[in-house]
């Protein structure tokens, strides 16, 4: 299959709004349809054609090239098929995405895999703030998927994640998992300070104790479970690094017992 | 049709004659392959025939620890039943009282299917408010918490419609000795096979019956055309010779899987030979007017 081709030409002057560059929404498009795409975000009209060179193929696979941090909601609802980013993206990658492959060679930005429910999102570089939280108004972040952070996350990352897998290889900033109703966690580095904070349910894993962890979380002692093994089966399929943080017995503390306290952070013995 | 004789083995012209019925699967893991088998053998007690157990079940094969979900030893067992209720009724209290109460036990689906059982979506009120549910890629778990730690249970697992219980070999010989060895040759070949179980104790029946009896409200009474005790006072079907006879009874998840285990015994038999084993194989039908799946055994011969 030949991919579509979209070569950023130069670093645009307004932020870009990508989100109409998504597999289904390509779906049977001619190339002249795709330059006149519009994807501003001021008043100053943009189309694609402006902004970026095409080289057309099968919509089902896009290769945005040349990206940068301008360029906001990449794989906006994305049902399936595959987008490929060389270079970094801006805000809400990966939001509300349903299917599909998402892989995003550089960083993203604020609110990445954002009330995300299906899918893959692969990030080579760091994540920002809130990776997969949802936005001011929404009830639950992400819902379902697999978010995979080779670098760092920002502050956040997970709040208020009901269901799904994030994995960060690197280290995470504060807050991690705040506010979880369920789902999985997985920070291979350092947990910044407090994470689980107010987690209702869910599990965090930790590849290195927090430097801070709340008082509101209790020590459950330390326990070789079932679960942690099945955990690292499935994520040894995304990371091997991350899978071997589960070849030993953890710490399992039981909180944020300042809310509901049926969530979980596994931490090294 | 026509008895033949394979190696000194006579086997009849005839079939068996088997039923549909309702199955599902559940691998049990543990800590060792001793704790599993422990766990599948409770959950596969008092399950030798729907007549009076409502389901029959058994171990399929060990599984290594490459071979299952949480990387332990493992056990496979099948359970059948003649309905979907009954079905998920004994799964649910075969599991609960047997398998979620063996040290280090975990259980996942053992079936594939779009029909389901629930297995730890039943089970998990035992946690009562402190169980987790887990979804990891297409999976849902239950985490339990119990005294050695939590146990594992997968939400659901595989109903098939196309089951069949009820294949058999009726294995004759001229001592019980003899018969018992050429019965235990039988059980060793299929127990290799594939997606079946012999629900009777160590695979072997040696209270075949008949459907019926003369007491009021009996469903089934001894097979007397096989009782070598009998011979003489009623229609026997056995030959002047044979002192001992013994059924190994086979259900499976297809009709092919059932096929092959009875090809399976038959070739064992024969090759066993009549002066160390049987003298004879037969199987139990109905006059083929009840179970729509006949196994005739010239079809199966090695």
């Amino acid at each position: 299959m030949t991919p579509l081709v979209l070569t950023l030409r130069a670093r645009p002057e307004q932020r870009l709004d990508l989100a109409p560059l998504v597999p289904h929404r390509l779906a049977g498009m001619v190339a002249a349809d795709i330059e006149r795409i519009e994807l501003q975000t001021t008043r100053r009209r943009v189309l694609l054609a402006d902004v970026f060179s095409i080289r057309m193929g099968d919509a089902a696979q896009i290769r945005i090239e040349a990206s940068c941090d301008r360029l906001d909601r990449i794989g906006h609802e994305m049902t399936g098929g595959e987008i490929v980013v060389e270079g970094d993206v801006g805000a809400g990658a990966g939001r509300l995405m349903a299917d599909g492959r998402l892989t995003v060679r550089g960083s993203v930005g604020p609110w990445a895999g954002s009330g995300m429910q299906g899918g893959t999102f692969e990030i080579f570089g760091n994540a920002g703030d809130r990776l997969g939280g949802p936005i001011a108004g929404e009830i639950a972040g992400m819902r379902g998927g697999v978010v995979v952070v080779h670098g760092r996350v920002g502050e956040r990352a997970g709040d208020r994640m009901r269901r799904g897998t994030i994995l960060v290889e690197g280290d995470a900033a504060a807050y991690a998992g705040s506010r979880m109703i369920a789902g999985t966690l997985v920070v291979a580095g350092r947990g910044g300070p407090l994470p689980g904070y107010l987690m209702k349910r869910g599990t965090i894993v930790l590849g290195r104790n927090s430097d801070r962890l709340s008082p509101t979380f209790v020590d459950c002692g330390v326990h070789d479970l079932i679960a942690v093994r099945l955990l690292a089966g499935f994520i040894g399929g995304y990371s091997a690094r991350a899978a071997k943080l589960f070849s030993r017995p953890l710490r399992r503390f039981a909180g944020d017992m300042a809310t509901l306290g049926k969530g979980e952070i596994f931490s090294p013995a | 049709m026509h008895a033949v004789t394979v190696k000194g083995v006579r086997i009849d012209g005839t079939f068996a004659e088997a039923f549909g019925m309702r199955a599902t699967a559940v691998v049990i893991t543990a800590d060792s392959v001793r704790w599993a088998r422990q766990a599948a053998l409770t959950m596969t007690g008092f399950a030798t025939s729907v007549i009076g157990c409502h389901c029959e079940a058994g171990t399929d094969h060990d599984l290594t620890a490459t071979q299952t979900p949480d990387r332990r030893p493992g056990v496979r067992v099948l359970l059948f039943a003649m309905s979907t209720a009954e079905l998920q009724k004994q799964l649910q209290t075969r599991v609960a009282q047997c398998v979620l109460t063996s040290p280090g036990s975990a259980c996942y689906a053992g079936l594939d299917g779009e029909e389901r059982l629930r297995l730890g979506s039943a089970l998990r009120y035992f946690g009562d408010g402190w169980q987790i549910s887990k979804r990891l890629g297409g999976k849902h778990y239950w985490r339990i918490p119990v005294m050695d730690g939590e146990f594992v249970c997968e939400a659901t697992t595989g109903l098939t419609k196309q089951a069949v219980g009820g294949g058999n070999l009726l294995i004759m010989g001229r001592t019980a000795q003899a018969t018992l060895a050429a019965a235990e040759a039988a059980t060793s070949a299929i127990a290799k096979v594939p997606d079946v179980i012999m629900p009777f104790p160590g695979g072997i029946v040696r209270s075949g019956s008949k459907v019926g009896s003369k007491y009021k409200g009996v469903p089934a009474s001894t097979n007397d055309a096989f009782c070598p005790t009998l011979r003489g006072a009623v229609e026997t079907a056995l030959d002047p010779d044979t002192a001992c006879v013994l059924e190994i009874v086979i259900d499976g998840l297809t009709s092919n899987a059932v096929a092959a285990a009875m090809r399976a015994g038959i070739a064992a038999v024969v090759k066993l030979g009549p002066r160390r084993g049987a003298t004879r194989i037969s199987a139990g039908n109905y006059g083929g007017k009840l179970g729509p799946h006949h196994y005739h055994l010239r079809e199966l011969l090695p």
